[in-house]
């Protein structure tokens, strides 16, 4: 008996977690419009989340590229199809490997950043502070934080695909000799508009995840500095499983 | 304030890098123009006896060159045949009524595509017309049937099993005519 109880209880406290992300968000939306005017506070959290967040999505890009440049040639190569790496290695990217990959490493570069900075707000009174004063958190703290990472988002993940395809591209090759023309010509005939399509939906879908947990988990911290480390590490761990989740769901759903 | 100025100019390099890889991304990976739908374009079916692999997407060419794209196939029950419309390009207006159409295989394991070989009537399809003249796909599995029958028949003989396979692969699309 206990057992079924203490699933039900289970249950109950994952719908009543939902929720409240859910009413999180519609109080974000809320206040989105009149946030937008303090355009100049999207901008600092772009260049937080977006610029800063740049060179580990290059770095992870290339050498995603290399690998599936060096992967798919040796199994393309069996087949003597190799001519086909330019359309694998772009049609992974662009699908897959780009908004996936690259949600994974936001969350844990600026998912991270925002939920520890807003729980350490918390920690410190500076939210409260801020109400006491008449000036609405959500709308001068958290909302600019999360306008700012969904932007960021899509476009780290087009950076990523394109510097994942120029990975490629540089093993298959400059170091393993595929034909250039083919590898480009194949490509261009084998992607087609959808296949962009997908990977910008997936990207902003995850963006918005991610960011959604990062400013929940932090907004919502307990105010103290284990509290702070667990919404951290709650953040990575959540976002990792819904991005992978809604990967699936996606996928499932453009096919 | 300078530290604005360099946060502004960050953030906007950021988003401009950004565009511009989407940009490079959507003009650059893809056969952009037919397969954006957004040009004029006109739709033509043919019926074949069997397409093969042939899917919704794969392009239309005559003489080598993509003129247009599969974009429907479907099933008819009256005389069991596939009916496949290709959508083709406004710019290609002058294809004869009695052009041919037939299957082809992008390389030897690659995917099919439909080939048109114009003809010499003086009118030309226009959207809604029918191709009459279709050759259906050259389905690998048939003709490894045809050569075994073959090789078996011919097997008493030896120079005709030694011909066989030379006139299997030159010529294909005669062999399930």
């Amino acid at each position: 008996m206990s057992l079924i109880n203490d699933v039900r209880r289970n249950f109950v406290e994952a719908l009543e977690e939902l929720g409240a992300v859910a009413r999180f968000l519609v109080r974000m939306i809320v206040v989105t419009p009149s946030a937008l005017l303090r355009f100049d506070l999207i901008v600092q959290q772009i260049f937080n989340s977006g610029a800063l967040s740049l060179v580990i999505i290059m770095l992870a890009g290339l050498f995603v590229g290399m690998v599936l440049g060096l992967q798919g040639f040796t199994v393309l190569q069996r087949f003597g199809s190799e001519d086909s790496l330019g359309v694998a290695a772009a049609i992974g990217l662009l699908k897959e490997l780009g908004p996936v990959i690259t949600a994974l490493l936001f969350a844990g570069r600026a998912g991270t950043a925002l939920a520890s900075e807003l729980g350490l707000m918390r920690a410190t009174d500076q939210l409260s502070a801020m109400e006491m004063m008449a000036v609405d958190p959500i709308k001068r703290v958290v909302v600019p934080r999360f306008l700012g990472a969904v932007i960021s988002m899509p476009l780290l993940a087009a950076i990523f695909s394109l510097i994942g395809l120029y990975g490629a591209q540089l093993i298959g090759v400059q170091i393993m000799g595929v034909d250039s023309g083919s590898f480009w010509s194949q490509m261009r005939a084998g992607v087609s508009f959808s296949d962009i399509y997908e990977g910008l939906v997936k990207s902003v879908v995850f963006g918005i995840a991610c960011s959604l947990i990062a400013v929940y988990e932090g907004y919502y911290a307990v105010p103290t500095a284990a509290g702070v480390g667990r919404a951290t590490t709650r953040t990575v761990v959540t976002s990792a499983v819904v991005i992978l989740f809604f990967d699936y769901l996606l996928t499932s759903v453009f096919l | 304030m300078p530290k604005s100025k360099t946060l502004n100019l960050g953030a906007g390099s950021f988003v401009a890098l950004g565009f511009a890889a989407l940009l490079f991304l959507t003009t650059q990976t893809t056969s952009h123009g037919i397969s954006f739908g957004s040009n004029p374009h006109y739709d033509v079916t043919a019926k074949f006896d069997n397409i093969g692999d042939l899917k919704v997407g794969s392009p239309v060419s005559m003489a080598g060159v993509e003129i247009g794209r599969v974009v429907k196939i479907d099933f008819d029950t009256q005389d069991y045949k596939a009916v496949v419309k290709m959508s083709i390009n406004d710019k290609y207006n002058q294809l004869p009524t009695d052009s041919d159409a037939s299957i082809y295989t992008q390389g030897l394991l690659g995917g099919k595509f439909v080939g048109l070989t114009p003809g010499g009537a003086e009118t030309y399809l226009k959207n809604g017309s029918t191709i009459d003249f279709t050759q259906s796909a050259f389905v690998l599995e048939n003709l490894i049937g045809q050569f075994l029958a073959n090789s078996a028949k011919s097997s008493s003989s030896s120079s005709g099993a030694a011909d066989a396979p030379g006139a299997g692969p030159a010529s294909p699309t005669e062999k399930t005519k």
